[in-house]
């Protein structure tokens, strides 16, 4: 089976499954300690923002059914937002996987002669590898973002949605602007301290000239309208109204899932979002823009549609949900075990728990670490609760889960294929069908109930073979002296059986 | 119409259609469920399609083919939307109170005036900035800057953002704002500049006109704002959250927001 390409710096076909990531993020203590800080920091503020609106249910559950309801038309909003972003001045382009739309971003930039572009944070852009697909043709992309420029100057990989360098504190955050801020432009000031004040001030400085100068910025959206064909940004720094505003040529890459019906759709989502995803009311500076505008801002908008395994997860009756996400990473923050392994263990452009379900629907569960991103769980919830859109994560966890184990019909890069169990879950198959035949067969059942129970003191406290691994962090049950069933016959026998 | 990129394949189909063909085969189960909703409420009422199978029932199969079907069901609302539109019922006087309450919890100056000394705060406050030169949208109220002494930078056509990073401050009125939210938003109308003019500047000085431009909430912000123009919703200076989840003001828009409430009638005391 052929994997989907997505362009990351690490191909996810030779990055290890999550386990053995884990294993080693889980060593790292400043990691850990960054880690919870950050999320406990934003949870409780978080549950503050939610808490002043009476309201939080309704809206999130008009949020989930303006999703449902675009996604189970995905189609005919597609085509309405195209014509509309088309007769306002935009031209739209279609990217069914991660290759074209890095083509199609390609050419556009090079038809502008310019070989360095700013960039807005964009997920969708993270996902497809695009700043590696511009390297290598000779562009050379500036992220503009605070969070995405640490991770830029320090050769780093993002570990979360909205905060992209939350595994690093303040005191990394300087050196690594020390000491890699010269090689990209401007240099970090002398004396740079650790004052977050300080550092975002370093940022401002060294991007200004970025911003001054540059003729092609990339960008994301967080909706699409389809009825207006408008475009919205939601952002804190004003790096995004830059790139949107500032360039002569603006290309936005935008997975086809964000599109919403109708204007009036917005006050359902921006009232989600801000106060799911940085715990504001509101953010600092939201950007809506319509096709182009004489005068005010890029001459010329390009809006890349993109697909890349997108539609695969549509076909899921059951993971189809996943697409609702609208990227604010509450679900990372609360999630116990992306606090303790890290983003960098999903292996993807999608973290924590939205990662886990969303990361193998858009690739397939053909690799080790995909295979191995719906057990990156204990199953909690606790990210479903906090969902602004409801999205039912552990539901779609063990449908994952079920899909690896089982194998089954799946759709991949549109067409639908047959695909096999995992190897890996041989033993929990066969344990399986053995455990289906003794219950069919009383006989067997009690003989070797009884043959457990005699035995009891010589059990090993750890299971050998494939089932070690399971045994390796849980304690073996206790096999009682006798079973219920004989318990039952002993004591009510009589009475039972007359 | 639209720009559709080759096929890579040279299967002959554009990846528009792929996309497109892709969308409607993972929704075949959706065609064929709204099918037969569609039957069943053909059949007559009282087949058993509640609220929630009416709501996903239209359109009739086939509504990919475009025309008035497709029309028709995507004006019915497809969500219940019964969230507030306003959080508590306020006076006039409570809603700029809880515009500026909340406008200043995240950092913005929040200033009150009359409409006659509105010039006069609006010239203090470019001095207390250090302000030498100020950048003028088109269509400011011409007496707002009578008493200003610094220089004034006209939006024009050729100026440049390079330009407007030489200029120390701008002046703007806002097209509505937001008590709940404590948010402005611009919509390059008159007395508002286009959109680098409140960018690039590093102090934005924001008249709102209150009570008449104050909504408590942001479902009636979106019904008075056009989507044609290009909107800038501000709550407060830039800010970021990126360094340990902690929220930091000042980064690459204005970082001095001070927003001046003028009223028509007495100023408010206090």
């Amino acid at each position: 089976m052929t994997r989907i390409p997505l362009g990351m710096p690490t191909p996810p076909g030779a990055a290890p499954a999550f386990p053995a990531a884990a294993a080693r993020s889980t060593q790292d203590a400043t990691l850990r300690e960054n880690l919870r800080h950050a999320t406990h920091t934003i949870r409780a503020k978080r549950a503050a923002a939610v808490a002043e609106l009476s309201d939080w249910a309704e809206l999130r559950a008009a949020g989930a059914a303006i999703k449902d309801h675009t996604l189970r038309h995905l189609d005919h909003y597609l085509e309405q937002a195209e014509a509309a972003v088309t007769a306002a001045g935009g031209q739209v382009h279609w990217a069914a996987d991660a290759a074209e739309a890095q083509a199609i971003v390609t050419r556009l930039v090079r038809d502008t002669g310019e070989r360095e572009v700013v960039k807005v944070k964009s997920m969708a852009t993270q996902e497809i590898g695009l700043n590696e697909a511009l390297a290598a043709a000779g562009i050379t992309a500036y992220e503009t973002d605070l969070a995405e420029l640490i991770v830029q100057l320090g050769n780093d990989l993002p570990s979360h949605i909205l905060v992209p360098a939350i595994h690093r504190n303040r005191a990394e955050i300087r050196d690594i602007f020390r000491e890699h801020m010269a090689r990209w432009g401007r240099p970090a000031p002398d004396g740079l301290t650790d004052e977050p004040a300080e550092l975002a001030e370093a940022a401002r400085l060294h991007l200004r000239e970025k911003f001054l100068s540059a003729k092609v910025a990339i960008s994301g959206a967080n909706f699409l309208v389809a009825e207006t064909g408008t475009l919205v940004v939601v952002e804190s720094e004003g790096n995004g109204r830059m790139c949107l505003t500032l360039p002569e040529t603006l290309i936005s890459v935008v997975g086809i899932e964000k599109v919403i019906p109708a204007w009036r759709d917005l006050e359902v989502f921006l009232q989600l979002l801000p106060r799911s995803s940085t715990a504001e009311r509101m953010n600092p500076y939201t950007s809506m823009w319509t096709g182009t505008s004489h005068g005010d801002g890029p001459a010329a908008f390009h809006l890349v549609l993109l697909d890349n395994g997108r539609t695969d997860a549509l076909a899921d009756q059951v993971g189809r949900q996943a697409l609702r996400c609208i990227r604010c990473s509450a679900c990372l923050n609360v999630c116990p075990v992306y606090e303790r392994a890290g983003g960098h263990a999903y292996g993807s452009a999608y973290p924590g728990p939205i990662g886990a379900i969303l990361t193998p629907q858009l690739r397939g569960t053909a690799s080790a670490l995909d295979a191995s991103l719906p057990y990156a769980s204990s199953l909690c919830g606790a990210c479903y609760e906090v969902c602004p859109v409801a999205i039912d994560i552990p539901e779609i966890l063990v449908r994952l889960r079920e899909r690896v184990v089982e194998g089954g019909a799946v759709t991949i890069r549109g067409t639908r294929a047959v695909i096999r169990p995992a190897k890996g879950h041989a033993a929990e198959r066969a344990a399986m069908r053995a455990a289906r035949w003794t219950f069919d067969h009383p006989r067997a059942l009690r003989a070797g109930q009884r043959l457990v129970s005699r035995t009891r003191r010589l059990h090993p406290r750890r299971l050998a073979g494939p089932g070690r691994a399971w045994s390796d962090t849980r304690e073996l049950p206790e096999v009682p002296p006798e079973s219920f069933r004989e318990w039952w016959q002993r004591t009510r026998g009589p009475q039972g059986t007359a | 119409m639209v720009a559709a990129d080759p096929g890579p394949a040279g299967d002959g189909m554009s990846s528009r259609g792929r996309v497109l063909g892709r969308v409607r085969r993972a929704l075949a189960d959706v065609r064929a469920a709204e099918a037969a909703a569609d039957t069943a409420m053909a059949a007559g009422p009282g087949t058993g399609a509640g609220p929630a199978a009416e709501a996903e029932a239209a359109p009739p199969a086939g509504h990919a083919g475009q025309g008035d079907a497709a029309q028709d069901y995507a004006k019915r609302d497809y969500a219940v939307r019964d969230y507030l539109r306003v959080h508590g019922s306020r006076t006039a006087p409570q809603r700029v109170a809880l515009l500026a309450e909340n406008l200043a919890d995240y950092r913005a100056h929040v200033h009150h005036a009359h409409e006659a000394g509105l010039p006069a705060v609006i010239a203090r406050l470019l001095t207390e900035r250090g302000a030498h030169r100020v950048a003028v949208p088109h269509g400011l109220p011409g007496d707002w800057l009578s008493a200003v002494t610094a220089e004034r930078v006209p939006d024009s056509a050729d100026l440049t953002a390079r330009e407007l990073d030489a200029v120390d401050s701008v002046v703007t009125g806002c097209a509505v704002a937001i008590a709940e939210t404590g948010t402005i938003v611009l919509d390059t109308g008159p007395g508002q500049g286009r959109r680098h003019l409140t960018l690039v500047p590093d102090h934005h000085l924001c008249v709102v006109r209150v009570p008449e431009q104050v909504v408590d909430a942001l479902p009636q912000a979106l019904e008075l704002l056009a989507p044609q123009h290009p909107l800038t919703w501000i709550s407060g200076p830039s800010a970021t959250s990126d360094i340990e989840l902690n929220r930091v003001e000042g980064v690459h828009g204005p970082r001095t927001l001070d927003v001046v409430l003028v009223t028509v009638d007495e100023p408010p005391t206090g």
